[in-house]
């Protein structure tokens, strides 16, 4: 009786082991910043302004089986906002657009992966920016995974989405007007497996 | 005139420093206020910082010509009880003070990413310090905190210059206007 129970038990945990292997974890890579958060707006309607955030953190999970099981969780600090122009980003962070002083996070959660095969997916879920929580989807494609020459094993994907800077009410936001409605991200997301 | 101040009046080159400097500090000042709240499609949204940067380094060069000058020169005697002329002594050590540090948090804003400050187009001061995260942003704060305390100093010397006159008719405010006792 108490063999048997035993027995059951080593499978059970034999089973959940396996499947915890299922699900990989991930952190993001922002010690060795193989990552990116990048986006571009239009200037006046007459070129491309693009900028990037320095400074972030997340985590993914990815389940190759079964896809449905992939989340992504990620924090972005706002004040890391950095446009290659100190006098712009100053003013980005200010009260008239960001204002970074009374909402210095943004975060994503993810809520659905919704996979298209070959790598590609829609990752849809929870963007939270200026206090304002979004629903929005992000076009994923996955550009590499495999053991790295450092003993770990990292998998790497791309995203884009459109934001829409109408969405997040900034102070002055409109008064930049529909040229610069949209705003294009693009993200470069490595994670090592923990 | 002469150039140089003697112990009771001050010469040409302080007067001159000392009013292109009052009029550079205070437009600067409005200059500033007005040009941080400008909307970006307003026509002086680009030209105003242009002014205000330029002028900036013009006071900076002031800044520095004023303090070799009031460092090489005799200085007129104080007039007024001792602890008047302590507190003189200290408002224009105070004055000295925020207008360097005023001058380098302006720089330390426009150059935290290695861009310089262009003057009127003429030449570029070279970025020289990019030493911590949001540099902007804190020399920005620093900035403005120091240029209302500048302007309120500014007010009180006005002040105590128009109570020199006409409480204690003394010539305090007439040297620096270069009249003759």
């Amino acid at each position: 009786m108490i063999r048997k129970a035993l027995l059951a038990l080593t499978f059970m945990l034999g089973l959940s082991t396996v499947n915890a292997q299922a699900t990989e974890h991930y952190t993001i890579d922002t010690k060795g910043m193989h990552a990116f958060v990048t986006f571009k707006i239009k200037h006046l309607g007459f070129s491309w302004l693009e900028g990037r955030f320095n400074h972030f953190s997340g985590d993914f999970e990815y389940d190759e089986t079964n896809p449905a099981n992939n989340k992504v969780k990620f924090e972005l600090d706002v004040n890391s906002l950095d446009s290659n122009h100190a006098e712009r980003d100053k003013h980005l962070r200010s009260k008239r657009f960001f204002d970074t002083k009374k909402f210095p996070k943004a975060t994503f959660v993810s809520t659905q992966w919704v996979d298209k095969g070959n790598g590609k997916a829609t990752l849809k879920g929870k963007f939270t920016l200026r206090g304002f929580t979004k629903n929005i989807d992000i076009d994923v494609s996955q550009v590499g995974s495999g053991k790295d020459p450092w003993g770990g094993f990292r998998r790497g994907f791309e995203g884009t989405t459109t934001l829409h800077l109408s969405d997040y009410k900034m102070k002055e936001g409109a008064m930049l007007g529909p040229v610069a409605e949209d705003v294009h991200i693009w993200l470069s997301i490595e994670g090592v497996r923990k | 005139m002469q150039l140089r101040n003697t112990l009771y009046r001050y010469g040409l080159t302080a007067i001159l420093l000392h009013w292109s400097m009052a009029i550079l500090i205070i437009a600067l000042y409005f200059l500033g206020e007005y040009m941080v709240d400008l909307d970006y499609y307003d026509a002086w949204y680009k030209a105003a910082p242009d002014l205000h940067r330029s002028f900036g380094v013009i006071t900076a060069i002031l800044v520095i010509i004023r303090l070799a000058w009031r460092l090489n020169s005799t200085h007129p005697v104080i007039s007024g009880k001792q602890w008047e002329q302590h507190i003189a002594l200290w408002v224009h050590r105070i004055f000295y003070f925020l207008m360097a540090a005023v001058v380098v948090s302006g720089y330390l804003i426009t150059t935290a990413d290695g861009q310089g400050v262009s003057v009127f187009n003429w030449f570029d001061i070279p970025a020289s310090f990019q030493g911590f995260e949001n540099q902007e942003d804190v020399a920005g704060e620093i900035h403005e905190w120091l240029t209302h305390i500048l302007i309120i100093l500014v007010v009180l010397h006005t002040l105590a210059a128009l109570k020199h006159h006409f409480f204690d008719h003394d010539s305090t405010m007439r040297r620096i206007l270069g009249m003759s006792d």
